[in-house]
């Protein structure tokens, strides 16, 4: 038990140097991700790659960046899923959209976008909603194969039937299959959907607000940071939403421990849905 | 601090109402539970739970720190973990064993951050989640504990967590219930 005790301890150490080295040479900064998860899945890279030790994968990565990538794949959470949480998208078609259609420009960021099935889905609200030829997306995630993915826009097939209840349950008004084309096993998703979107590097752990945006939706990322970081994220959803701008957070996210809560009313509360005060 | 963590599934509402129905309201450990259910329903077991049970009973929520007597559900699609600062931990992470929430993640991450001050229970069930997480409980020094497999209703995961945990304890719900009171009187 003593020797458990020393190994786990050991390990939290490797991990912390490690990630403190991914920040100083890669500018990468995990070092208030909640520390479970983070843990977690370094001992799945850790065995999954090959190595004896975190401090190993730290002296690798330091001398060769073409592990990076890798090993960011296995530190940022890639599992989505289209119009997951349907009741949030019908609320979004029901509550919010009728807001959005008072403006004669949008801008709506996917903060956090992963490989892409929440920027699509939004896509292909707005397409039916009938907002679509006046909305800018910006689509952001720290994890550049991702963004690739996100860009590309192809899924599986397996997933296609989840992928398609879900629209259905979230009130879609078209069949999913219209904005998507089977092949080879892959459903590759028509280019309107991303012709309006700006797809782009940026760290909500160390990049700054980008502005005047109507709606943000950043589902499940939230949950991965620590408290002081939550607020640094959320001020800065705060400063880059326009007066009664909305910012949708994932179903098990809230602002009500927020340094920036006033900043925000709660516009959907069960659907975790918050509308940026006027002042 | 001490805390108790419990895997069911198949089968597990039932055993798990037995148990948790059965402790006194000066329970005092922290109860956290992983019951696997179709992702898209809310837990049934909560609500039923909240109104027959002498202990707090609510969905576990991220950052939330661990409550004496309090017993937390995994939300339905989220992974339960606990922090090493005695706080609820949420995540999205890929399923695990098949399944979100998994219960070898929160038995690893409860070995992790309590080592020895820990009691893992795994109750009925048809998959082998939680066999890991079990042997992570034993090997940190806690205290690991199985459904007997002879009074389970689907006995396939006391099995599988007793084969990857030789040492753990095989009992019937009665003496798990035993166990709990001696357990946090």
């Amino acid at each position: 038990m003593d020797a458990a005790l020393v190994t786990s301890s050991i390990e939290d150490i490797e991990i912390q140097l490690l990630l403190e080295a991914l920040y100083q040479h890669y500018h990468y900064d995990f070092r208030q991700y909640a520390r479970a998860s983070i843990k977690r899945r370094l001992l799945q890279a850790r065995s999954q790659l090959g190595y004896a030790s975190i401090s190993e994968i730290q002296a690798a990565v330091l001398r060769d960046a073409t592990l990076l990538p890798r090993l960011l794949d296995f530190l940022t959470v890639q599992v989505s899923e289209m119009f997951r949480d349907p009741s949030y998208f019908r609320a979004l078609r029901e509550k919010v959209i009728p807001h959005l259609h008072t403006y004669p420009s949008l801008k709506v960021w996917v903060a956090g976008c992963s490989n892409g099935e929440e920027l699509y889905s939004l896509s292909i609200l707005f397409h039916e909603e009938g907002l679509a030829r006046k909305t800018l997306f910006y689509a952001t995630d720290i994890n550049p194969t991702a963004l690739k993915a996100a860009q590309a826009g192809v899924y599986s097939l397996d997933q296609i039937r989840l992928f398609t209840e879900n629209h259905q349950r979230s009130g879609g008004r078209s069949s999913l299959s219209d904005y998507y084309t089977a092949d080879y096993g892959r459903a590759v998703f028509d280019r309107s959907l991303s012709s309006q979107v700006v797809f782009s590097d940026h760290s909500l752990v160390t990049d700054a607000a980008f502005g005047e945006m109507h709606l943000i939706s950043c589902r499940n990322v939230l949950i991965y940071f620590d408290r002081e970081l939550q607020d640094r994220a959320v001020g800065l959803f705060r400063d880059s939403l326009a007066r009664r701008g909305f910012l949708g957070l994932g179903s098990k996210e809230s602002l009500r421990f927020s340094a920036h809560a006033d900043a925000f009313d709660e516009f959907e509360r069960e659907e975790k849905i918050y509308q940026r005060t006027a002042s | 601090m001490r805390a108790i963590v419990i895997g069911a599934s198949a089968g597990g509402v039932q055993a798990l109402l037995s148990i948790l129905t059965a402790l006194p309201p000066q329970f005092s450990c922290p109860i956290l539970i992983v019951l696997h259910v179709p992702q898209r329903n809310d837990n049934p077991l909560v609500s039923l739970l909240r109104a027959r049970c002498l202990l707090d009973v609510k969905e576990a929520e991220d950052k939330e720190p661990l409550g004496q007597g309090t017993i937390y559900f995994a939300p339905p699609g989220y992974h339960l973990l606990i922090e090493k600062n005695m706080t609820i931990a949420l995540s999205s992470d890929e399923p695990v064993n098949f399944s979100r929430p998994a219960i070898d993640v929160l038995f690893e991450t409860a070995a992790d951050a309590l080592s020895d001050a820990v009691t893992g229970i795994i109750l009925t069930g048809a998959n082998h989640d939680g066999a890991q997480g079990l042997r992570a409980i034993g090997a940190a020094g806690g205290t690991a504990i199985v459904q007997d497999p002879s009074t389970a209703e689907m006995p396939a995961m006391p099995l599988a967590a007793l084969e990857a945990c030789p040492l753990a304890q095989s009992l019937s719900i009665d003496e798990i219930i035993e166990f709990l009171r001696k357990e946090a009187a």
